[in-house]
């Protein structure tokens, strides 16, 4: 345990400055500074105040970090961060900081993808990963089915959104029906006490003929806002707690659907879920009747580790340090559009070679 | 004594090493788009170039701006993190200060103006070299038209818009061995130095979104 790798993660992709301390799979701190309420009056999240924030959240953040992890900076034997993808003048602040942090220190500096992070967080919750492991990302920036055999060096991508995010059309629906920003955790609350079936909304790309592991959003939402308003035009009172939970279920249906029937096909026998829309409780709950119809072993992250943090960058730092994985060059860049087929950016060469003595052997 | 002193406030990502004597290395390369990816080589750099490491540095200067905010960042963040980690102090020079130092002019009054870009400029009015009389702005040239006129001017910003700023010559860009003497200089004379903060002079762009569409046909 304690020649595990100890690794700090920095995570600044969207809106939350993040920095974790893990070593190994066991969490030891996930701080987090949050710029969401300076996002809510423009109903999403402002690039340039994101920014901004971070840049004056992020001494503060690994300040504590390391206060909550009680160790010492000399004692990590990496430094993560998230290279991409996500917003292109975030991601550059968590990178520069990373990059300081670890030449400073004389670390090794690991720039990873954030998707790969959210697959990774698990293993702080669930132990390590099993392999291959089929991953459900939902998130206000991601619908993502991926297959990993080796969360280092391997996530292929099975099926994404052809438009919007699922967590966008809960903050689409939220503001259709004025609850406000964002709109996943609104939306849960009121669908607890709603009926799902009240109203039989669109399952996006569910035909015979439709890519079987895509997701698309764009056309429930529509018909979501139309229902609405058909209802204000004839002056009726909208059933808000119906809508939201008819809403919900239309897109947890999907979204539990595809997974299973990719974890089937593939013959994988592992799903998690990672990613903010993974709190939702009915799409825990859904996914776990499903799964346990099908024989297939679910994990979930407990809520916090789902968001976007810092932890879960530390996790697939520490991974790529236990697997020796070569790291980065110090003119790192961030990629707003990193692929999600490479899970970290590996160095070009090795004149920056860091002294070993820290590295975890 | 060892000064690293850092800018990425103009499209220069700039670099420099001040021993409390005088300048023993420096760098500057000129690329507006990459100022995340070449700032730390250089820093490596310009270290291996004096045959020091990181450990050494007992400071940090950096450039606040103003400047075009991504990359004004990259240093801003990059010298923060050195100071946390080195447990050394960081200072912060108003950029356009460190442009005035470098054009070395002993009696004003003259202008320094960066590119604002959408057409406008950072600048500054100066007395001389180490005396600025105005506090940095973000304007139109055109807008300040009257209160430059007849004034020599440096830096990129007077440089691209002649009619403002007919008088205009180099330096274009700042340079932080300029920064760093100008840092050793008032530390030397017990003038606190600004903290490292950004000075981005404009609102952040946002955008609030309309009313939701409506997209039911009338
Ligand atoms: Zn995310």
């Amino acid at each position: 345990m304690a020649d595990e790798p100890l690794v700090l993660g920095i995570e600044t992709s969207c809106d939350e400055t993040g920095v974790g301390i893990v070593r190994g799979t066991t969490l030891l701190a996930d701080a987090i500074a949050s710029s969401v309420d300076e996002h809510a009056r423009f109903g999403g999240v402002v690039p340039e105040v994101a920014s901004r924030a971070h840049l004056e959240a992020m001494v503060p953040t690994i300040d504590r970090a390391l206060k909550e992890a009680g160790v010492s900076a000399r004692d990590l034997d990496g430094i993560a961060v998230t290279a991409g993808p996500g917003l292109a003048g975030a991601l550059l602040v968590g990178v520069s900081a990373a990059k300081a942090y670890a030449y400073a220190l004389g670390k090794p500096l690991y720039g990873v993808n954030h998707l790969a992070s959210h697959i990774c967080v698990d293993q702080l919750e669930h132990g390590a990963l099993p392999e291959p492991t089929m991953a459900l990302l939902v998130s206000g920036g991601h619908s993502s089915l991926l297959l990993s055999s080796d969360i280092t060096s391997d996530v292929r991508p099975m099926g994404a959104t052809i438009d919007d995010a699922a967590g966008e059309a809960f903050d689409k629906i939220a503001r259709v029906l004025n609850l406000g920003f964002p709109g996943g955790p609104v939306i849960d609350r009121y669908a607890k006490e709603g009926d799902p079936s009240a109203i039989a909304f669109p399952r996006g790309l569910t035909g015979p003929r439709d890519p079987a592991y895509d997701f698309s959003f764009s056309g429930l939402k529509t018909a979501v806002a139309r229902w609405i308003e058909a209802k204000r035009a004839a002056g009726e009172e909208v059933p808000v707690r119906d809508v939201a939970a008819s809403f919900q279920e239309a897109v947890v249906d999907v979204l539990t659907r595809k997974a299973v029937r990719a974890c089937r096909d593939e013959g994988v026998d592992h799903l998690m879920i990672g990613g903010g829309v993974a709190a939702n409780t009915r799409l825990r709950a859904l996914a776990q009747e499903r799964c346990e119809a099908a024989g297939i072993r679910l994990r979930v992250p407990r809520p916090k580790l789902c968001t976007d943090n810092g932890a879960m960058v530390a996790a697939l730092g520490a991974e790529m340090v236990a697997r020796n994985r070569p790291a980065s060059s110090w003119d790192l860049s961030a990629d707003s559009s990193l692929p999600v087929t490479e899970p970290h950016v590996p160095g070009h060469d090795h004149v920056h070679e860091v002294s070993n003595g820290n590295l975890y052997s | 004594m060892l000064l690293l002193a850092l800018d990425t406030a103009t499209p220069a990502v700039t670099v420099a090493l001040h021993d409390g004597t005088d300048v023993i290395a420096s760098s500057s390369q000129v690329d507006a788009r990459r100022h995340g990816e070449l700032l730390l080589p250089a820093v490596d750099r310009v270290l291996a170039e004096a045959g020091l490491t990181i450990d050494a540095v007992t400071g940090v200067v950096v450039g606040i701006g103003p400047g075009p905010y991504t990359g004004l960042r990259v240093g801003l963040m990059t010298a923060d993190t050195f100071g946390l980690a080195l447990g050394v102090p960081v200072h912060g020079v108003c950029t356009l200060d460190g442009l005035a130092y470098a054009a070395d002019i002993e009696k004003g009054p003259f202008v320094v103006a960066t590119d604002a870009r959408r057409k406008e400029v950072y600048w500054a009015k100066y007395a001389d070299s180490r005396t600025r009389l105005t506090d940095p702005a973000v304007d139109r040239p055109a807008d300040i038209a009257g209160q430059v006129a007849g004034l020599p001017a440096v830096g990129a910003g007077a440089l691209l818009y002649p009619d403002t700023f007919p008088v205009a010559h180099e330096p274009e860009n700042v340079s932080a061995a300029a920064l760093a003497r100008l840092a050793v200089e008032r530390l030397a004379a017990g003038r606190e130095l600004p903290a490292p903060r950004p000075l981005y002079l404009r609102r952040p762009d946002a955008q609030v979104p309309k009313n939701y569409k409506v997209v039911t046909p009338k």
